[in-house]
């Protein structure tokens, strides 16, 4: 095609958004808004997904051993948890340590502990995981692996809130890609529905061109492009949106609430293009199934 | 007629021929006594051919067995009452409508046989002018007009400036930025006659071209298509007028109820016709 038909093409379907403002306006609010949901979704995700990984990096398995092991059977087991594959570090904490730290965590509360006969702590390894090994199901499996050499009494990795957390999460995945395909949906619609009306609008003119002998494509380009350029807009429209709503809210709430525990972050590069990219293919798509079912020379 | 005649006794042979994307000349020139050298000048010269070109709403018929060649440069007038069918020839002849049955050769492309991807190509020989003229009410003059070269590709520099000199011939010039509903009616036509030569047609269709415009306003458009014909292009035209038809030289065909009923030549000065 010559470059000079696209600019044409490009050209008159500008011209056409412009003589057709309003149905534009409507059908690029109405894109707008869906991605404004869609991608709000996608925002809090995106920093949903980063809060539980910086918590899955701070998680450390913490190996409980029986009563009276003897000093040499620690340092077997030491040795044998340090063998196992994933391990990064061990730290023995003997349960007179824990005490210790337990009395000084809670200091306002120390009479709790005068009455003590003995100390009923356990001895404890605190295992610190390879990087590689840092997601939920690998640290499972060293948790049970670890769980299973002698001497070991339990483990504990805060898999019970840790689980719950992750479950709470994955469903909000799903609800967000749900809402994604039905909000996609509805754009496609709008778009068609747009189309379809530009196209009655249009017909006089599309049979006259048609008569001099305009071919299917030479029809068919400016509405696809005219599409394109609607999701495009609606896409940025909606993203820009969501990123002033997000600007406002870091700013105000972020140093108050957060206070350093993560760091809020908008949009990741892939997911903003891709948003786009979903926004401009509804737009095709929503061209494609209106002029299929009405351009027929 | 006996040329049609001629044909309907052969119709049966020559369609296997038409049916195989052939022309028939030779065959059907042989047939008639003719020699391989006016067989060949036929050939050469015929730009349009209908063979038992049939065409039914439903269960009435529009057109009922039409047979005619148009040679090129000919200045041919279809008449007949309202209802005859000449606006249904035309529309056979750009494919706005599909025959029912036979066969319609332009330029030795045969219609029945044309893919949907190749009737752009088909309408682009075509300049075609209607009644009611079907220029687009929201583009001037000049994007009414322009439109017939850009669906061809062609450069903005060209357009600009072959549209200017289609509109200077036809005395339109000074309202190249001039919307369809400011003109007049005569106005309007001679727009669509721009549009419909601006992408140099061999054959120009009119269909009632002075159906809606006063005396005067008839007689321009008249001089403008005379004015192309002139210049070699073939040149249709449908109407029920009376004065043009009497008017103007060139071969005359009467449609009543869809059928040919008779066939008036009229020589020019410069080409005599001969059937």
């Amino acid at each position: 095609m010559k470059s000079g038909l696209i600019i044409f093409f490009i050209k008159r379907a500008i011209q056409d958004i412009f003589n057709n403002r309003f149905l534009h306006a409507v059908t690029i609010t109405t894109i707008a808004l869906s991605i404004l949901i869609v991608s709000a979704f996608g925002l809090f995700l995106s920093n949903a997904g980063d809060i539980m990984d910086s918590w899955k990096k701070g998680i450390r398995i913490m190996a409980y051993l029986d009563k009276d092991v003897e000093l040499k059977q620690i340092a077997e087991l030491e040795q044998k948890i340090l063998d196992l594959y994933g391990v990064a570090d061990i730290r023995f904490i003997s349960k007179a340590e824990a005490l210790q730290q337990l009395k000084a965590e809670m200091n306002r509360q120390t009479s709790l502990f005068e009455d003590l006969k003995e100390n009923p702590l356990p001895d404890v390894f605190e295992v610190q995981m390879m990087a590689s090994t840092q997601n939920w199901e690998k640290i499972e499996v060293l948790a049970a692996q670890i769980e299973r050499l002698p001497h070991v009494g339990g483990v504990e990795y805060g898999q019970h809130w840790l689980g719950r957390v992750i479950g709470i999460f994955n469903l909000f995945k799903f609800t967000g890609i749900v809402m994604a395909c039905i909000f996609f949906m509805a754009s496609v619609l709008i778009v068609a529905n747009t189309i379809r009306l530009l196209f009655y609008s249009r017909q006089q003119e599309l049979e006259i061109m048609r008569l001099v002998g305009a071919t299917d494509g030479f029809i068919k380009a400016p509405f696809y492009i005219e599409s394109v350029i609607q999701g495009i807009l609606g896409g940025i429209t909606g993203i820009l949106v969501l990123f002033v709503i997000f600007w406002v809210i870091t700013s105000n709430v972020e140093q108050d609430f957060s206070a350093g525990f993560f760091n809020l972050r908008f949009l990741p590069v892939g997911m903003f293009l891709g948003i786009i990219f979903g926004s401009m293919f509804a737009g095709w798509l929503g061209c494609y199934l209106s002029l299929k079912q009405f351009l027929k020379v | 007629m006996q040329f049609c005649g001629q044909h309907r006794k052969i119709t049966t042979k020559y369609l296997l021929f038409l049916l195989s994307g052939q022309t028939v000349f030779s065959t059907f020139n042989n047939h008639t006594g003719k020699t391989e050298g006016m067989n060949e000048h036929h050939r050469e010269n015929t730009i349009i051919r209908m063979f038992h070109v049939y065409k039914r709403y439903g269960a009435k018929n529009a057109l009922v067995d039409i047979s005619i060649d148009v040679r090129k440069n000919e200045m041919l007038l279809v008449t007949g009452p309202s209802g005859a069918g000449k606006s249904t020839l035309l529309k056979l002849l750009y494919l706005g409508e599909p025959v029912s049955e036979g066969q319609i050769l332009i330029e030795g492309i045969n219609l029945s046989r044309i893919s949907n991807k190749r009737i752009p190509f088909l309408r682009r020989k075509f300049g075609i002018i209607f009644q009611d003229y079907k220029l687009i009410p929201t583009k001037t003059v000049f994007d009414n007009i322009a439109m017939v070269l850009e669906v061809t590709g062609e450069s903005f520099r060209f357009i600009q400036k072959k549209v200017s000199s289609v509109l200077r011939t036809v005395g339109m010039e000074g309202k190249l930025n001039a919307f369809p509903p400011s003109l007049s009616g005569g106005e309007q036509q001679r727009v669509a006659v721009a549009r419909a030569v601006v992408g140099d047609p061999k054959i120009i269709l009119a269909d009632e071209p002075t159906g809606s415009l006063d005396s005067e306003s008839a007689s321009i458009i008249m001089g403008l298509l005379k004015g192309f014909h002139d210049r070699g292009t073939t040149v249709i035209i449908a109407t029920h007028d009376h004065e043009i038809i009497r008017k103007t030289k060139g071969r005359a065909l009467y449609l009543k109820e869809g059928s040919i009923q008779s066939e008036d030549v009229k020589p020019t000065k410069k080409r005599p016709i001969t059937i």
